[in-house]
């Protein structure tokens, strides 16, 4: 279990971290989402993995540790809303500047940048 | 008052709420009469607070009576109750200037200024690392909006950048808290600097990446140099206020460096002893070379005071890697001094550029301004404050610095890029001087309108303070000094804030 666990929060992460760096901001947004999801994922994981283990004491044979879905609860109210808020900011981004990239011009490529201005400055 | 260290954070958050609602929303008149008089009301509890924790010491507040460490405390220190007089200082004086006329390009400034208030104070009071993120956040979330406050495409650009940049660093922060509470167990900082010299060799090398991962975050917020890009663009399209307040945001960064990595993984910590410092030494000293460079490269005055931030950021990094009590309480000092100089030079900056017209603050020839005195002598205060020239508190505060290295090797690093540093921006401000005040065009504009006087004398208020430190320059360096030991004593700001724990 903790090596499928371990994988899966890899994989987002790689995912999430990859996506961060396109240069259109959709895709950015998703991977900001996908890395908050793998930070939830791994901040549960913190308090170790256990199976039959409720979180209240009595319910169960042993209990598994209550503070890091604590942790995990205050982080998903916050990664959502800080996810809304880039969504409306790319939104805006891509009505004030004309295009979805994150610098706010789309990049030319350099062979026909030399060849518009004849190789000079 | 048994209350007293959580009014810094009440006081904000229930104006910011009252902003919000109906008697106030609709009104500006009201809107700045009430956030000026929560600000007032927020000066007075924050130096009441200082008198107190200098009368009485440390201040230990458990929030609902949930000892540590178990519960969530607010820890009113000397360093942190000196951060926070700073921060409603500063707010008092931005807010004081942007009533104005700034505050009403844009829908809800005031409420957002008063939650990114809350969330600053917060982060310095605030004696738990999980909940240290969660002002973080706060005052996030209000600074992203702050910054687009006014709108154009320069700022909703910088914006961008700045809003995914530090929802990356949210991310990484995040993980770090992760793998801090999984080795150790436990998130409040005095039992994480108790518990981490106990830590078993087999969890030191991921609770050293847990604690490296930190470091990052706060070197995103602190404009350390890899991490420093954003910060010119930001602070120089930001609209006046906004930069000013944002002045004081670096300082957070720098401020949680100094409270994680001298108390918590400090010279107690065992096996992670004194980790931050191998990075931060030379990380610090390259800040302050490419703010040095980015200063004599500067075409404007706003972008000139953003690199002078990074600047003062790399000298407070240096000082945190030396990390002995003199560097922490000349930091302390020059913190203080740079916060409010630079808050001073982004107002003045956007007063000079309002009376040029088209040339704005940019070191151009243009029209001659409409108080040419007035500016020009609060121009060459601030300039010879930040440069560090006596007789202002720049001086005092870099001779500090200076003092506070410990070995020839450091002296020989430390010294010449600071004062390399002081030349480049005394470079600089002549030539922006001379340029701003004496080539102009000779026609003065009849469309350029004189900065009214509560703008004035927001900006006096902010730089009065550069003489002030200076003149009360003996009380202060004792506070700081005795700041810096605080918490350079282990006893005092790990034990003795963890009833019933003893070493």
């Amino acid at each position: 279990m903790e090596g499928m666990y371990a994988f899966s929060v890899g994989l987002l992460t790689a995912c999430g971290v990859f996506l961060t760096l396109r240069g259109r901001s959709f895709s950015v947004v998703v991977g900001l989402t996908l890395l908050s999801y793998a930070v939830n994922l791994f901040l549960f994981a913190s308090g170790r993995l256990k199976l039959n283990a409720a979180a209240v004491l009595g319910e169960s044979e042993h209990y598994g540790d209550p503070l890091p879905q604590a942790l995990v609860l205050t982080a998903i109210v916050i990664g959502f809303a800080m996810t809304a808020f880039a969504v409306i900011l790319a939104m805006r981004a891509r009505a004030d500047l004309g295009n979805d990239h994150v610098d706010g011009q789309i990049p030319q490529p350099k062979s026909s940048l030399s060849q518009k201005t004849g190789g000079a400055k | 008052m048994q209350h007293l260290s959580i009014l810094p954070i009440l006081i904000p958050l229930i104006f910011g709420a009252a902003l919000l609602l109906p008697p106030l929303s609709k009104h500006i008149n009201r809107q700045r009469i009430a956030a000026i008089i929560g600000l007032f009301l927020l000066l007075i509890s924050a130096f009441y607070l200082l008198y107190q924790v200098q009368s009485e010491g440390v201040h230990l507040y458990a929030l609902g009576e949930w000892q540590p460490p178990f519960g969530i405390v607010l820890v009113a220190d000397p360093v942190s109750v000196l951060l926070v007089a700073l921060t409603s200082f500063l707010a008092f004086s931005v807010m004081l200037y942007a009533m104005n006329g700034q505050d009403k390009n844009g829908a809800y400034f005031h409420p957002l200024f008063m939650f990114q208030v809350m969330g600053i104070n917060g982060a310095f009071l605030t004696g738990d690392i999980f909940n240290l993120f969660v002002f973080f956040e706060v005052l996030l979330i209000a600074s992203y909006a702050l910054l687009i406050h006014g709108g154009g495409k320069q700022r909703t650009q910088a914006t961008l950048h700045y809003v995914i940049l530090n929802l990356v660093g949210s991310s990484l922060f995040l993980f770090g808290l992760g793998i801090i509470y999984g080795t150790l167990g436990t998130l409040n900082m005095a039992d994480l600097a108790v518990k981490v010299g106990s830590l078993q060799a087999e969890n030191a090398t991921l609770a050293k990446t847990g604690a490296l991962l930190l470091l990052v975050v706060f070197g995103l917020k602190a404009a350390m140099l890899p991490l420093h890009f954003w910060l010119p663009k930001t602070y120089s399209s930001a609209s006046a206020p906004v930069a000013a307040l944002f002045a004081i945001m670096t300082k957070v960064g720098i401020y949680s460096i100094f409270r994680v990595y001298t108390v918590i993984f400090g010279e107690h910590a065992g096996a992670l002893a004194n980790i931050a410092t191998p990075w931060l030494w030379p990380l610090a000293l390259l800040t302050i070379a490419i703010g040095a460079v980015g200063i004599l490269a500067s075409p404007g005055l706003k972008t000139l005071t953003a690199n002078l931030v990074i600047v003062s950021s790399g000298s407070l990094l240096a000082c945190a890697a030396i990390n002995s009590e003199t560097a922490t309480s000349a930091a302390l000092y020059y913190l203080v001094h740079s916060t409010l100089v630079s808050a001073g030079l982004f107002l003045l900056a956007d007063i000079m550029a309002r009376q040029r017209g088209q040339a704005e603050d940019r070191f151009v020839r243009s029209r001659p301004f409409v108080q040419p005195r007035i500016l020009g002598i609060l121009f060459s205060i601030a300039a010879l404050s930040i440069i560090g020239m006596p007789p202002f508190s720049g001086f005092i505060g870099k001779v500090m610095i200076l003092q506070a290295t410990q070995s020839l090797a450091e002296s020989l690093w430390l010294w010449p890029l600071i004062l390399l540093g002081s030349l480049a921006a005394l470079i600089t401000f002549s030539r922006a001087g001379t340029t701003l005040f004496w080539r102009h065009n000779g026609n003065l504009s009849t469309e350029s309108e004189a900065a009214k006087p509560l703008e004035l004398a927001a900006v006096i208020l902010l730089l009065l303070a550069s003489p002030v430190l200076v003149i009360f320059a003996g009380d202060m360096t004792a506070y700081t000094q005795e700041a810096a030991h605080y918490l350079h004593d282990f006893q005092a700001s790990a034990y003795n804030l963890l009833p019933g724990v003893s070493p």
